[in-house]
C-alpha cells in the first residue's frame, strides 16, 4: 500500500500541467500535420457563415437575448452550495449527528431558495 | 492486487542510474505524455466504432464490415479522412477565439481522463481532493463549446452554443450531488481511497437504495453532460445543422467529435469508480476462492470493462429515446433530478450516519 503515484512523482501540479501539455500537444501536431497533408483551394464563397445558403444577414455577434440566464444564476448558487458540502460530506462519519443538525439549518435555506425560485416562476420556460 | 508502482518504480529507478535527477522527472513526464496521447487516441477510435457497432445492432443493421476484418480498420480510415480534409478560412469569425475553442475541449477531456484509475498504482493525477478536481476540470469543456459557438459568427452555432450552455451547467449539478451522494459514502475524495474503501463491496452493493438512486441519477445526468443521447438539442441536426461546430471542418472538426466520445468514456469511468469500484475486482465477503480467482483478472481489465459495460447503456438511451426539448430538459433537471438528488443525499447521510449500510 506505498508508493501509489505514478514514478513516485509526488508533485500532482507538475502532472497536471503534463496531462494539459499533452492536450495541447494532440491538437497542435493534428492541426500541424493536416495543414501539411490536406488541400487548399480559393473560393469566394467558401469564407461565408453556413447557414442555408442564401446570403447571411447580419451579424451574429451582437446582443442575444439569453434565455437561460436564470438558469445560470441559479447553477451559481447551487454549485458554490457544492462547494460548501463537499467538505462536510467527507467527514459526515464522524460529525455524527450534530453536523447532521447544523447542516441542517444550511440545508434548509438552501431548499428554501430552491422553493422561491420555483414559486417566482423562474424554472417555467417562457 | 497487482501493484503497478513496481513496475514504474522499477523505470524511475532504471532512469535515474544514469540521468541526473530532472533530466529523470522530464523524461518520465515525456513517457507519461506518450502514454496518455497513446490510450485517449486508441480509446476514442475504439469507442467510434463501438458506438456504431450497437447502434447497428440495435437498428438490425450490420455496421462497418467492409474495411479490415469486421470493418476494424474503417474508423482509422475515417480518421484519416477527416485528416486530409481541408481546414476552411472563414472570413468573419474571431480567429484567436476560434482557434483556442478545440484546445479547451481537448484539454478538459485530457486533463480528466488523466485523473481516472486504471489499477493500483496505475493513475496519473493523484489529488488528495481526486473526484473534485475531477469535476471541475471537466467543466471547462463548456467554454470551449461556448467560445466555438461565438467565435464562428453563425446564427446557428450561438444558438447550439448557448443551449449546450444551459444544459451542461444544468446538469453539472446533478452530476456534482450524485457524486457527493456516494463521497459521504465512501468518507473521503481521494481517488485511489474511494477505490480501497469499495474492496468488499461495491458502493452500489453496500449503499443499497440511495446508492442506486444516485447511481440512476448520474447516468442521466451524465448523458446529458456529454450532449448525447436525448439529450443532443445543442447538435440537434434537423433545426441547427451540426449545433456549435457547424463552421469547423476537418481536424478541427474531428477534435470536438474525438472530445465527445473520450467524454462518454470518462462519465462512464467516473460511474464505474463512484459505483461499480474502479478497478476493484468483485468481491465477495466470506468467499475466498471465489475472491482469489477473482483477483487474478488484471485490473485494467476490469476497469474498461466495467466503463464498457456503462457506455453500452448510455449508447442504448441514444438509439432508444427521442429528443427531447429544451424546455423538457431544464424541466427534467430543475424540477425532478435536483429535488430527489437533494432528498437522496439527506437519505444517504442518514444511512452513513446511523450505519444502515452493509
Amino acid at each position: 500500500m506505498t508508493l501509489l503515484d505514478i514514478f513516485g512523482i509526488q508533485d500532482n501540479g507538475l502532472l497536471a500541467l503534463t496531462a494539459a501539455l499533452t492536450g495541447a500537444a494532440l491538437v497542435f501536431l493534428a492541426l500541424w500535420v493536416a495543414g501539411l497533408i490536406s488541400p487548399r483551394s480559393f473560393n469566394p464563397q467558401k469564407g461565408e457563415a453556413y447557414e442555408c445558403g442564401i446570403p447571411t444577414r447580419g451579424n451574429s455577434q451582437t446582443r442575444f437575448s439569453v434565455g437561460y440566464y436564470l438558469f445560470a444564476i441559479l447553477f451559481l448558487m447551487f454549485d458554490v452550495e457544492t462547494v460548501f458540502l463537499f467538505p462536510w460530506a467527507v467527514r459526515v462519519r464522524e460529525l455524527g449527528t450534530d453536523g447532521l443538525l447544523s447542516i441542517g439549518v444550511f440545508f434548509a435555506i438552501l431548499v428554501l431558495g430552491l422553493v422561491y425560485a420555483w414559486r417566482k416562476g423562474a424554472l417555467e420556460w417562457k | 492486487m497487482f501493484n503497478f508502482s513496481i513496475v514504474t518504480e522499477w523505470i524511475h529507478n532504471l532512469l535515474a542510474s544514469f540521468m541526473p535527477g530532472w533530466l529523470t522527472t522530464t523524461a518520465e513526464c515525456v513517457l507519461i505524455g506518450v502514454g496518455l496521447l497513446l490510450a485517449y487516441s486508441l480509446l476514442a477510435l475504439f469507442y467510434i466504432y463501438y458506438e456504431r457497432k450497437l447502434c447497428a445492432f440495435i437498428q438490425c443493421r450490420l455496421g462497418p464490415n467492409r474495411v479490415g476484418p469486421m470493418g476494424l480498420c474503417q474508423v482509422f480510415a475515417d480518421m484519416f479522412k477527416m485528416l486530409i480534409k481541408e481546414l476552411i478560412e472563414l472570413k468573419h469569425t474571431d480567429r484567436f477565439l476560434f482557434a483556442l475553442a478545440p484546445y479547451l475541449v481537448i484539454i478538459a477531456s485530457v486533463l480528466s481522463f488523466a485523473c481516472l484509475p486504471w489499477g493500483r498504482g496505475l493513475q496519473i493525477i493523484n489529488f488528495n481532493i481526486g473526484i473534485f478536481f475531477l469535476i471541475a476540470v471537466s467543466s471547462i469543456g463548456v467554454l470551449g463549446i461556448l467560445l466555438a459557438g461565438w467565435s464562428s459568427n453563425n446564427k446557428y452555432t450561438l444558438i447550439g452554443a448557448m443551449r449546450s450552455g444551459a444544459q451542461m451547467v444544468s446538469y453539472e449539478l446533478s452530476v456534482g450531488l450524485s457524486i457527493m451522494t456516494m463521497v459521504c459514502l465512501a468518507g473521503t475524495m481521494s481517488i485511489p481511497g474511494i477505490v480501497e474503501a469499495q474492496a468488499d463491496g461495491w458502493f452500489i452493493f453496500t449503499g443499497h437504495i440511495p446508492a442506486i438512486i444516485a447511481f440512476i441519477i448520474y447516468l442521466i445526468a451524465g448523458t446529458a453532460e456529454t450532449n448525447r443521447g436525448p439529450f443532443d438539442l445543442p447538435e440537434a441536426e434537423s433545426e441547427l445543422t451540426a449545433g456549435y461546430h457547424t463552421e469547423y471542418s476537418g481536424i478541427h472538426f474531428g477534435f470536438f467529435y474525438l472530445a465527445e466520445y473520450l467524454n462518454l468514456f470518462i462519465v462512464s469511468g467516473v460511474a464505474a469508480l463512484m459505483f461499480f469500484g474502479g478497478w476493484m475486482p468483485l468481491h465477495i465477503p466470506g468467499w475466498e476462492g471465489f475472491n482469489d480467482i477473482m483477483n487474478y483478472i488484471p485490473s485494467p481489465i476490469w476497469f474498461i470493462g466495467k466503463a464498457i459495460a456503462i457506455s453500452a447503456i448510455i449508447i442504448w438511451f441514444k438509439w432508444t429515446f427521442p429528443r427531447l426539448r429544451i424546455d423538457q430538459l431544464l424541466k427534467l433537471e430543475w424540477k425532478y433530478l435536483l429535488p430527489i438528488n437533494l432528498f437522496n443525499l439527506v437519505l444517504m447521510v442518514l444511512v452513513v450516519v446511523y450505519n444502515l449500510h452493509f
